[in-house]
């Protein structure tokens, strides 16, 4: 059997048309998925029992009693973290920010540690976006800035942005402009028509020599900028001022450099100058297939897309306080809860510490390094693979993952809502 | 004499890396991911030898992991793909908003000797520091 139109859950750009092969209830063939994409569709080696830490070792257990475990380490603790939820469905996310707000914990996402920073320059500053299906059809112009797509969204480029071929936009990569601005020559690069080689750290100043010559103050901007001749500037200016429809497309080389948020500012600012000459749209590349569905249902249930703090009654946001890794950090966090995610690789290895003195509870379908510091082990099904729900792609757009196969585990949704319901039971208990 | 290279570090995403990511007690993510590309001058600087290792170290902390040259990265720039030996050198302040520095680490690199340990080694040295 060949399932049609399966949406891929690994990256932001939730590719919709992958066909995968089944046979005798198991994924044999893949077709149309990235590297990445069906890397992860064919499948990993799995957690296949629940588990519980006994004197410093792992042991199997029935799901029941890991989700009693679970409960009560929740209970118990008096600063939770609950963290996660991207590469799972906005099912299990609406659930996760109830048990936050039950437990009085803070509920945080992966995005904090990856696009977080566009999140919080775009709230600065705001922004004007679009659909990928616009930019696919429209785009003249494509700016990729510190952004490797070739390496972090494999079909991009082709079903979205440079290479593709749109209604307005037939000739494909002929009839479009790139522009790469990187810290390398990365193979992005070398699809550029103007690669733009940048110290680390100097996103602000560079974009800021833009804006200036944008708005024709070219005189006072220097010779050099941060290494970048002023030449190699006023021309990517000519060509974004040329432009029909450009879009800048920023990646985590402005969000995990120094400037950090204000360079996302400045990137929107950028785009915002230019919209007084023509039309520009900015987007950030989400890695997770689902990191844009959490900040969704977290914001419409919060009013904050991550780094929330339930526990004062009235939801608060500050992250740098309330996000991650300073909860881990500082100590501060007494408990966590890991869905769908693997802090222990992810987090700085200093951060990572305050996991180590914590109870911790992972539910996800694969063992990796948090399994290594976890003393509650929960397996589920993989979401748009063996599950099914609402995921939303990069650019905001809400579309239904499919079940593809059966699974013997539990969906993310299912384990959540177990572990909520006997928190709520415990406390009525009390 | 051992030779320093002073440098500064990105980590990121990197094709082998992302397709191994959900497979970590892998061979293949420990293989993908425990490594760190260097231009190819400061490779030759170093003094590396083909398939030997590096020791980057930071105020955070330091690694060994394996060195490979690449062309198109800049002579004082490494990268080192996302993961837990990347990690081991990027420092745990956020800058206020939640996000740590993961690129842009002012790091020291070292030719070494030493081999590069793997995802659980890495691991029990942290429950160890841990209990410190």
């Amino acid at each position: 059997m060949i399932a049609e139109d399966v949406l891929c859950p690994f990256c932001g750009c939730l590719c919709d048309d992958i066909k995968v092969e089944v046979e005798e209830g198991k994924i044999v063939g893949v077709k149309r998925a990235c590297r990445l994409g069906s890397s992860k569709i064919l499948g990993h080696e799995r957690t296949t029992a629940p588990m519980i830490r006994v004197d410093g070792e792992l042991l199997e257990t029935t799901y029941e009693e890991a989700y009693d475990q679970a409960a009560q380490i929740l209970k118990e603790a008096k600063r939770p973290l609950l963290y996660g939820w991207c590469s799972t469905v906005c099912e299990t996310a609406k659930l996760g920010i109830l048990l936050a707000e039950e437990v009085g914990g803070v509920v945080d996402s992966t995005a904090t540690v990856c696009h977080g920073p566009s999140i919080i320059g775009i709230e600065e500053k705001g922004m004007a976006g679009a659909t990928l299906g616009q930019i696919k059809n429209r785009a003249d112009l494509i700016v990729f800035w510190g952004a490797n797509p070739a390496e972090a969204h494999p079909r991009h480029t082709v079903r979205y942005s440079s290479n593709a071929r749109g209604m307005f936009t037939p000739d494909g990569r002929g009839g479009r402009k790139v522009i790469v601005v990187d810290v390398r020559e990365t193979r992005t690069a070398k699809n550029a028509d103007k690669f733009i080689l940048i110290k680390p750290g100097t996103d602000y100043e560079v974009l800021s020599a833009l804006r200036m010559i944008v708005q024709g103050k070219g005189e006072i901007v220097p010779e050099t900028v941060a290494g970048v001749a002023k030449s190699d500037l006023e021309e990517a200016a000519a060509m974004m001022l040329a432009a029909k429809f450009g879009v800048v497309l920023i990646g985590l080389g402005l969000t995990h450099s120094r400037g950090r948020y204000k360079n996302v500012d400045n990137a929107l600012s950028l785009v915002a100058d230019l919209n007084g000459f023509t039309k520009f749209v900015v987007m950030a590349m989400r890695g997770h297939y689902n990191v844009a569905g959490f900040g969704q249902v977290c914001a419409w249930s919060t009013g904050f897309p991550m780094a929330v703090d339930l526990s004062r009654g009235a939801p608060y946001f500050n992250p740098g306080e309330t996000a991650a890794c300073d909860l881990l950090a500082k100590r501060e966090a007494d408990a966590m809860m890991v869905v769908a995610a693997d802090p222990a690789s992810n987090f700085p290895r200093a951060t990572v510490g305050g996991m180590v003195e914590i109870p911790v509870i992972q539910i996800d379908p694969f063992p990796n390094p948090t399994t290594l510091l976890a003393d509650v082990v929960i397996p589920t099904a993989v979401c748009g693979i063996e599950a099914e729900g609402t995921a939303y792609r990069m650019d905001g757009l809400s579309l239904r993952m499919k079940k593809v196969v059966d699974s013997p585990y539990p969906t993310d949704e299912e384990a959540v809502r177990e572990i909520l319901d006997r928190v709520r039971r415990l406390s009525d208990d009390n | 004499m051992v030779i320093i290279l002073k440098a500064i570090m990105i980590s990121g995403r990197t094709l082998g890396q992302g397709a191994t990511c959900e497979a970590k007690m892998s061979p293949e993510f420990f293989k993908a991911t425990s490594t760190c590309a260097l231009a190819e001058s400061d490779y030759d600087a170093l003094g590396i030898p083909k398939d030997g290792n590096v020791l980057v170290r930071t105020r955070s902390g330091e690694v060994v992991v394996s060195a490979k040259r690449e062309g198109g990265i800049p002579p004082g720039l490494i990268f080192m793909p996302m993961g837990p030996w990347a990690n081991a050198v990027v420092g745990p302040k956020t800058g206020g908003c939640g996000t740590p520095l993961y690129k842009g680490v002012e790091v020291e690199v070292t030719g070494t000797d030493r081999r590069v340990k793997g995802v659980r080694e890495l691991f029990a040295d942290l429950e160890t520091e841990g209990q410190r």
